[in-house]
């Protein structure tokens, strides 16, 4: 069993994925998810998901469960780089994702859980309105949601 | 027939073989030249159904193999299992209905996801599904 790196980024955590999910690196993910959120008090969760071939009805459940998971620790989630061949295939298996947000890319992931933050704690975002950005310059290579050849 | 076009068979007893069957499945649709969203769909459909072998049938096989017919190149998959079988057919074909804890699309959402689809189930018996997909 592979286990998914999870990293730290401002005020967010993210999560990778860069290897071929089998269910017990699934299961593994939502505790270590769990874990992290509540040790490190991050207020979001972006799942980038552009290395990933196939999402089926196991996998795209766990991003539902993620979702529910860290709400209730006080942290939203993002789920970004579907592929379209991954998008075009979840709908006609009949996975709507309700409930998940997504976004295109990193970058703009990182824009919305800013943002919901900021709606959710007011008082924070004043203090600190740069919580979520990436200190470690342009992040635009990491972001990019090209799909491999 | 060439070497290729011998059929690959694995079996089905862990959560690490449904990942080596997506592998073994793409490899096949990629030898088919099929196109990046009808691999997806194929590979997706077979990760469906190696989970339901496993979890409902205890474990199982596949066999995977490329075919032509008229001129159009295609994979087959056939996953078999000696479990219990599936009492009401219908009602497991029904998109959201579950017997367990999944999302009931494993069986309805598979078969929108190929071109052929066949399911031959008997109580006490077992389960084989077989899967088409053909190149456009």
């Amino acid at each position: 069993m592979d286990r998914v790196p999870l990293l730290s980024l401002g005020d967010a955590l993210l999560v990778s994925i860069q290897v071929d999910l089998d269910d017990e690196t699934v299961l593994a993910l939502q505790e270590d998810l769990a874990e992290r959120i509540v040790s490190s008090g991050a207020r979001g969760v972006v799942i980038d998901i552009s290395g990933v071939e196939i999402v089926d009805s196991f996998i795209g459940r766990m991003f539902g469960s993620i979702a529910a998971l860290s709400r209730v620790l006080d942290a939203e989630t993002v789920v970004v780089g579907m592929r379209p061949a991954v998008a075009i295939t979840l709908v006609e298996l009949g996975l709507s994702l309700n409930g998940v947000r997504t976004a295109l890319n990193v970058e703009r992931g990182l824009t919305i859980l800013r943002k919901l933050t900021a709606e959710r704690h007011p008082r924070d975002a004043e203090d600190d309105d740069v919580a979520f950005d990436d200190h470690g310059g342009d992040g635009g290579e990491v972001m990019a949601a090209q799909p491999r050849a | 027939m060439t070497a290729a076009d011998s059929p690959d068979e694995l079996v089905i007893s862990s959560g690490d073989d449904v990942v080596r069957v997506r592998q073994l499945v793409r490899n096949r649709a990629q030898a088919a030249k099929l196109s990046l969203v009808d691999q997806t769909k194929l590979v997706t459909a077979a990760s469906e159904l190696a989970r339901n072998t496993l979890i409902h049938g205890g474990s199982g096989r596949v066999l995977v193999e490329n075919l032509t017919r008229n001129g159009r190149a295609g994979v087959r998959a056939v996953f078999s299992d000696d479990g219990p079988g599936i009492p009401d057919l219908q009602l497991a074909m029904t998109d959201g209905w579950t017997s367990g804890s999944g999302l009931g699309l494993g069986l309805s959402g598979s078969k929108r996801l190929v071109d052929e689809f066949d399911i031959d189930t008997e109580v006490g018996r077992g389960t084989t599904v077989t899967v088409v997909k053909w190149t456009r």
